[in-house]
């Protein structure tokens, strides 16, 4: 029997990996795998509490499928800019987008 | 030790080194991969967790499309990136020390509570469970909007990736 | 309606008739002179039926029609004003309302009504004719109508309302509101034909003559107010009061004066500028600048008239204190000036030879006469003889109106340049214009005192008698001379202008004037005939005792006590005859053969004499050099100069310096380094703080979301370890 902290615990440690990447990596696709991992960790968290405290409901899964809804739109629209900024620009290190400083 | 938890203790330690290797791979390529190895593993937590429907689903959506996704956005953004040197921005040290506190006060937090050790109850209902989900998405009463406002997401984000990454034309 | 209130009513409609003219019917001739005359139409209606319901009420003289309002309230009490009708001001407003009615018909033919308007003819100067062609194209030149119609009869509507206040009015106060009313309206109607230099300076002098008089007039009224705090008659004429003004001694104790002879003789002076009395009666003359109308109005109806009606008004003032027979101060020096001023005046006349002219220097004589006869005592001969004065006055005025336009006509028929006014450009009239000619013969000879059948000779012979009755022996014999005189230059008035043959082309051509100038002088010169004859004395022979003395036994009884009538004598009588006669014929015989061109015979017979008449003893250039080139002098030099200019202006731009400089240094010392300061202190201060903080915005969005979670985890440990603390 696997108690929930084990999962809760995991999905934790998922997710912090997911906000290193996040935070570290230059490359920009990367950065959106970094975000990947969180909303995976997040998903995990969703069904964890699910099936642990209120298996009864549906209301975990249908929020889990919303995340994941919501997950594949954002890659999709987050990948087609990195990709329309790197025909202008040639470059996808999010570094280089600097344009906004002051 | 069940083998339950034998299993989940594998299945999670490939999980997290197949994590920790995606952010930390210098190659962009094997970021993917190692992506698709994660997500499997997550797939077969949903399994687990007595959410098979979620598992099919992760496979499909994340591993089928949206990883795929992932290797090509790399390629083709190839040319310019050099898969050398290191993959970090200079601020690393920040990140992780962030990373490692956030960690630890997640942990902190969920020791104190008391639902922490609990174990799974009983499934009432284990065969209806995809016809309930079914039901809760559209029912009006139950998750029908949400439902739909993700579909209407998933529309304009579709518009808007087909118009962004579309190719200007002349 | 009570009499009362008529009485209120009557100075109204010429008022009405000013400010609806002015301010509406300015533009519409037609209509402003139908409101005009209508108006005075009303006021002559409402004048008689108080005069006739005055005589029929008995000893109205102590019971007036009275009526009093609260007007100004003083303290406890209130000042109060309010119109009082006894026998002088009634038959006052019986002549008034006469004249004035004849004058405003009169005026709608002397400014040609119905005439074309003129070819060259702008506001502010004489009509100078209208060139009409008939059918066959030959042009010739009529007379034009007045370009500024309407504003006449709103000046002269505003007139009458004047004369109309003072006449009904019981307390000095309103009395010289109607004063200064006349005063004003006289300076605008002397100046009507304002483009005219002569008509301006004549405006002018005639305002700041009368000014003069109206100072020391208003400084009685002043001090009466002081001594016995009200102003109306009732108050001032009752015996106590007067006891009190005769017995305090005037301010200063100037020459021994009491009050009531200080206040006398203040308000005596009033009367000297007003009524034209040497030696203010330079503006006179002067004021034949205006239109006729104005000069009957002014001078024979209106506003001479109310100068020697206030000192009648005022005679028991005047009389106080005076015991049998004996003259107080005050008309000791009413009767000097009085009697100077008559013969003064007709000796100027004999040498004037512009019609108008000669009538007013006669109007002064008159006046002379008048305020003589007051100050020998004839209360009621001098009250007669301002009526019967008006009427005959202004029917000579009119009537030499009429004379001028008739010549006038001729002038602008054969395109002469002469002045239609001088009286040796006329001639023979008498066949061109008989109506004029009968009616200003019988103003001339009333004037002259013509016997019994004039009403000047009772009036005339009425003052003569009593001066003769009372022994003032010098006052007599200057009155009989002056009646010489005037006898002799109306004659020669008449027999210049109307009889013999024409001297001028213009004379030649001359023609009766239209009915709205004649009708005026035929209703005028059946009240000079007839008015006489209500004052014929009690024992006049034979025809004494025929009608009772009515002007005797009313206007007496406004004084307290009815005045005796003097036994009749006959060297008065006999004196006033032979001076009247004597003199029309003189008048006659000297200027019957006068012909075109040659030299007046006065003029042959006086030599220099004359040169000194003409110029009228010189007393306009006195006055110049003496008094009004100094006070221009005066004005440009002190009052401009140094007063305005030098120490208000002076003043003004310390008080500018002063205030710029210290915004100046409000502005340099205290705007700009503070309140600048502090502003521009806060707006620099906040953009060094952006620019020290602006490196935070590199652009790069994973230091931006590093940013925030450092800052976060820094807030959730400071929280979480204030908390654990606990």
């Amino acid at each position: 029997m696997i108690p929930l902290s084990w999962y809760l615990i995991l999905a934790a440690i998922l997710f912090c990996v997911g906000l290193y990447g996040v935070l570290v990596r230059k490359n920009a696709i990367a950065i959106l795998m970094g975000i990947e991992l969180m909303l995976n960790s997040i998903n995990i968290n969703l069904i964890a509490f699910w099936r642990y405290r209120s298996s009864d409901g549906i209301a975990g899964q249908a929020f889990a499928i919303i995340v994941f809804a919501v997950a594949a739109a954002e890659v999709a629209v987050g990948l087609a800019l990195i990709i329309s900024i790197y025909r202008r620009r040639s470059s996808v290190v999010a570094d280089d987008m600097n344009m906004l400083k002051w | 030790m069940t083998a339950e938890q034998l299993i989940f203790i594998i299945v999670a330690a490939v999980t997290l080194v197949a994590g920790i290797s995606v952010v930390t791979s210098r190659n962009l390529i094997h970021s993917a991969l190692w992506l698709i190895l994660t997500l499997f593993g997550v797939a077969i937590f949903y399994v687990l967790l007595d959410a098979g429907f979620f598992a099919v689903i992760q496979v499909i959506i994340y591993i089928g499309a949206i990883a795929i996704l992932f290797i090509f956005a790399a390629m083709l953004t190839r040319r310019v990136m050099q898969d050398t040197g290191p993959q970090t921005n200079p601020n690393w040290w920040l990140g992780g020390l962030i990373a490692l506190l956030l960690f630890a006060g997640i942990v902190f937090i969920l020791i104190n509570w008391q639902g922490f050790s609990s174990l799974a109850p009983k499934l009432t209902n284990p065969s209806g469970r995809i016809i309930q989900l079914g039901l809760a998405l559209v029912s009006p009463d139950q998750y029908v909007l949400p439902f739909e406002l993700a579909s209407v997401l998933l529309v304009a984000g579709m518009i808007g990736a087909i118009f962004v990454a579309g190719e200007k034309k002349q | 309606m009570s009499i009362e209130s008529i009485v209120w009513l009557v100075p109204l409609p010429p008022l009405l008739a000013f400010f609806l003219i002015v301010l509406f019917t300015n533009r519409h001739k037609a209509l402003s002179h139908s409101i005009a005359v209508g108006a005075a139409l009303l006021s002559w209606l409402g004048s008689m039926v108080i005069f006739f319901r005055a005589i029929r009420t008995e000893h109205l003289g102590s019971n007036p029609f009275a009526s009093v309002l609260n007007w100004l309230p003083t303290g406890d009490s209130w000042f109060q004003i309010g119109i009082r009708i006894d026998p002088l001001s009634a038959a006052t407003l019986f002549f008034v309302a006469w004249t004035v009615l004849m004058i405003f018909i009169y005026s709608v033919g002397y400014h040609n009504f119905g005439q074309p308007l003129g070819d060259h003819d702008k506001p502010g100067l004489q009509p100078h004719g209208a060139t009409i062609a008939d059918k066959h194209g030959h042009t010739h030149v009529v007379p034009s109508i007045e370009p500024m119609y309407s504003r006449f009869f709103a000046f002269i509507g505003l007139f009458a309302f004047g004369m109309y206040t003072l006449v009904v009015s019981d307390n000095l106060l309103t009395l010289f509101v109607g004063w200064e009313i006349m005063g004003l309206c006289s300076y605008l109607l002397i100046g009507f034909w304002y483009q005219k230099p002569s008509a301006r300076a004549a405006m002018i002098k005639a305002f700041l003559t009368t000014r003069v008089g109206d100072v020391f007039m208003l400084l009685g009224i002043a001090y009466l107010y002081s001594a016995i705090g009200s102003l109306s008659y009732s108050e001032i004429f009752k015996p106590e009061t007067l006891q009190k003004l005769v017995s305090t001694p005037a301010i200063g104790g100037i020459l021994g004066l009491s009050a009531a002879g200080m206040i006398g003789i203040l308000l005596f002076i009033g009367t000297v500028g007003k009524s034209a009395q040497w030696p203010l009666h330079v503006w006179l003359p002067d004021a034949m600048e205006g239109p006729t109308p104005v000069s009957a109005m002014i001078h024979a109806a209106t506003m001479v008239s109310a100068g020697v009606y206030m000192v009648i008004r005022m005679f028991p003032l005047l009389q106080a204190g005076s015991e049998g027979g004996h003259l107080t101060p005050a008309m000791s020096l009413m009767t000097v000036i009085g009697a100077f001023t008559a013969i003064f005046a007709a000796t100027i006349a004999l040498a004037q030879n512009d019609i108008k002219r000669v009538l007013a220097y006669s109007t002064i004589s008159q006046l002379g006469y008048m305020i003589a006869a007051l100050g020998i005592g004839a209360y009621v001969a001098a009250a007669f003889h301002l009526i019967t004065h008006a009427f005959f006055k202004a029917l000579l005025f009119l009537g030499s109106g009429s004379v001028i336009h008739g010549v006038e006509h001729g002038v602008l028929h054969t395109g002469e340049h002469v002045d239609p006014q001088d009286m040796f450009n006329m001639g023979g009239l008498r066949k061109k214009m008989p109506v004029t000619f009968w009616t200003f013969l019988i103003g001339g000879f009333a004037l002259s005192g013509f016997p019994l059948v004039t009403a000047g000779f009772w009036s005339k012979d009425e003052i003569l008698a009593d001066a003769f009755g009372n022994g003032h022996w010098v006052v007599f014999i200057t009155l009989a001379l002056a009646a010489l005189l005037t006898a002799f230059y109306t004659m020669r008035q008449i027999t210049l202008t109307f009889l013999g043959e024409p001297r001028t082309e213009s004379a030649q051509h001359a023609q009766e004037t239209t009915w709205t100038m004649t009708l005026p002088l035929v209703v005028l010169a059946i009240f000079a005939v007839a008015i006489g004859w209500a004052g014929i004395s009690e024992s006049f022979p034979v025809i004494g005792g025929l009608l009772p003395n009515f002007v005797h036994e009313f206007i007496g009884g406004t004084l307290a006590e009815l005045p005796e009538t003097l036994p009749f004598n006959i060297w008065p009588l006999i004196v006033s005859l032979v001076v009247a006669l004597g003199g029309l014929t003189m008048g006659w015989l000297v200027y019957r053969n006068q012909k075109t061109g040659a030299e007046d015979p006065l003029k042959i017979a006086l030599g220099p004499v004359h040169t000194v008449l003409k110029n009228k003893y010189y007393f306009d250039e006195i006055y110049n050099r003496l008094l009004v080139r100094p006070a221009y002098w005066l004005a440009d030099n002190f009052t401009n100069q140094i007063l305005d200019r030098g120490i208000i202006d002076g003043v003004l731009h310390f008080i500018a310096r002063v205030a710029s400089n210290v915004g100046h240094i409000f502005r340099n010392y205290f705007d700009k380094p503070v309140v600048n300061g502090f502003g521009d202190f806060v707006g620099e201060g906040i953009k060094k703080i952006g620019r020290g903080l602006k490196f935070i915005q590199t652009g790069k969005v994973q230091q931006y979301l590093l940013m925030a979670l450092v800052l976060a985890f820094g807030a959730m440990f400071y929280f979480v370890f204030t908390f654990v603390q606990h």
